[in-house]
């Protein structure tokens, strides 16, 4: 856990950071937010004493960091910068083990975890453990920066717009790659960012700053859908509740235990079932409840045969593990106001309909 | 690097031109001329050697750590004020130092030492001053911020970086240094001066040739040395010629 106190920095007359008091729980990844100028990395850089505070205390677990040595304090928690940082003089292995070697590690132990990490990352280690950084791409140095901080194992990781640099695309991949490392490791992570789409895909926690100053702090639902001012409303966009739609995955927003019939079932039976839930149309399941197809109320309507005979194509199939954007645009793209919702093995699970959404969103506002 | 590793081409025609001036030299007799002072170039070369060594040891000895200073936190605002006094010793003429370091500390081998180290000092802090500012401030960050302490820092990280511009510095500094030893011998330092300027007082060119030349080989070879040096000790990650 890392705990802020009040802590104030003053640069000459300007003050950078003004009293903040900022609590982020252990495992929680905490997303430092605002527009450049706004005192965030500066606040990241007191943590590690690389920027003293004028006032105020830090607190990593309780213990004060003032009372630590600043060299000791450093080696036991990770960091990674926005230009990456990479030694050019060194190769990828020796990068990664600057911290065990500082720490005086066994060579072969932290040889070793040095392959471990880059297959982590998705980096071969007998390609890559021996190559100089300018030999790797931009994306491949960053994986290298991450994985470097975590080479010691330290339970606190601070990274300063670590994917700022990187290309969309890339981007994305190694923002996935890195949550599934922390959905493993659960490091306490301080992450300054001043991209509200990263924050809200990377945060457990947000704190937006303004002039030196904790404006809000809060989960990243709470932030896009109660933002604290005016400030903190323009700095989300005004497309916030868009962007809430990220946050929360089909599995959670569908109708479960659908109603649903097998192919040889008579259209009678479909009929019968769909006046009983009130529903417009059903989805067909294979014999082992794959989703195959649908039958329309008005269409099977005082009509005789089976449900294979009349079966029409689903308007689109999304992944409960999905998140609602993803699904939102899927049905704009198919034309869609429903979709159905599968599992991995292709097992129909339930439903999403654009007026559940549109509910599951407004219930947020209501209370 | 293109001229110490010539392609094989080119490096087929300097050998020819070598053989012809070679073959020219010695159907004019110079060659033999020449030889006639073997001895006197076997007694004067390690003489010219040592001055090369100490003045140029010293220097670096000076000149790195002066360097390192200079982009220190506390030193760091006078630095240009100290490169331009430094500036001074390649700016005044060489014999001039020379002269005048003879009016202090008499004639002789240290006087020479001295004014060597003058006139070589400035080359090695310009490029230990140039090679450390050139360390790019955020991958000092990072080693701090990765819980390095200053002097891990210097050594692991800014020096290895500024390596291939300070060794740059060393090589042109003894490029300089093993051609002006000559005007030791001027103010009784020894060396191949001995021949040259003896050689010019005479007016006799075989003599004088019979020290120029192995200055010339001399100033060549150290300078190859140096390069080898650059290629092989820089870490490949951070050298520009691997």
């Amino acid at each position: 856990m890392i705990r802020l106190e009040h802590v104030t920095k003053i640069f000459g007359s300007v003050m950078a950071v003004d009293g903040v008091d900022l609590e982020v729980p252990t495992g929680a990844v905490c997303v430092l937010l605002g527009p450049s100028g706004c005192g965030k990395t500066t606040t990241m850089k007191m943590i590690n004493r690389l920027i003293p505070p004028t006032s105020g205390k830090i607190f990593i677990d309780g213990r004060d960091t003032a009372e630590t040595d600043e060299v000791t304090l450093r080696r036991s928690i990770g960091y990674v910068i926005q230009q990456i940082g990479l030694f050019p003089n060194k190769t990828v292995e020796e990068n990664i083990c600057v911290v065990p070697d500082l720490l005086g590690w066994d060579r072969r132990k932290s040889r070793a975890r040095a392959a471990d990490l880059l297959s982590l990352v998705n980096l071969d280690p007998a390609i890559f453990l021996k190559r100089y950084p300018k030999e790797l791409s931009g994306g491949q140095q960053q994986r290298v920066g991450v994985v470097r901080a975590l080479a010691a194992d330290p339970p606190v990781l601070l990274m300063d717009e670590p994917f700022g640099a990187i290309d969309p695309i890339n981007r994305e991949v190694i923002q996935d790659e890195f949550m599934k490392i922390q959905a493993e490791l659960k490091k306490t992570v301080v992450f300054v960012s001043h991209d509200i789409d990263e924050a809200v895909k990377m945060a457990s926690r947000i704190a937006i700053f303004r002039d030196g100053r904790l404006i809000q702090y809060g989960t990243p639902d709470t932030i896009l859908a109660h933002p604290a001012d005016p400030f903190v409303a323009d700095f989300v966009g005004k497309d916030r509740t868009l962007k809430r739609l990220r946050l929360i995955k089909v599995r959670d927003a569908m109708m479960k235990d659908p109603p649903k019939v097998l192919g040889e079932d008579t259209l009678e039976t479909a009929v019968a079932r769909m006046r009983e839930h009130g529903h417009i149309s059903i989805v067909m399941v294979g014999p082992r409840g794959r989703a195959r197809g649908m039958i329309r109320l008005d269409e099977a309507q005082g009509r005789k045969g089976a449900v294979s005979e009349h079966v029409e194509p689903l308007p689109g199939v999304i992944h409960i593990d999905d998140d609602l954007r993803n699904a939102v645009s899927m049905m704009f793209s198919h034309g869609a106001n429903w979709l159905a919702c599968v599992d991995n093995d292709g097992f129909y699970k339930g439903y999403v309909t654009q007026r559940g959404i549109t509910q599951l969103l407004g219930a947020s506002y209501r209370d | 690097m293109a001229a110490v590793f010539p392609s094989s081409a080119m490096r087929l025609l300097l050998l020819a031109a070598a053989f012809a001036l070679g073959a020219y030299l010695q159907a004019r007799g110079v060659l033999p001329g020449i030889m006639r002072y073997w001895s006197d170039i076997v007694y004067l070369t390690p003489q010219h050697l040592e001055l090369v060594a100490i003045s140029g040891g010293i220097a670096t000895a000076i000149g790195i750590p002066l360097g390192i200073v200079l982009t220190r936190g506390p030193v760091r605002p006078y630095a240009n004020a100290i490169t331009q006094f430094v500036n001074l010793g390649t700016t005044i003429p060489t014999l001039a130092i020379l002269a005048l370091a003879m009016s202090v500390l008499g004639i002789g081998a240290p006087s020479a030492i001295f004014g060597l180290v003058v006139l070589t000092l400035l080359p090695i802090v310009l490029n230990t001053v140039a090679g450390l500012r050139m360390v790019p401030a955020h991958l000092v960050e990072a080693a701090r911020g990765m819980g390095m302490t200053s002097a891990q820092i210097l050594f692991r990280v800014e020096i290895p970086n500024a390596l291939f511009v300070m060794l740059a510095g060393l090589r042109t500094a003894l490029a300089i240094n093993v051609g002006t030893v000559p005007l030791a011998f001027l103010i009784g330092g020894g060396g191949l001066g001995e021949l040259i300027f003896t050689g010019i007082d005479l007016m006799e060119p075989t003599m004088l040739l019979a020290g120029a030349i192995p200055t010339g080989i001399l100033a060549i070879l150290i300078d190859l040395l140096v390069g080898q040096c650059q290629y092989w000790l820089i870490p490949r990650g951070v050298n520009p010629l691997r």
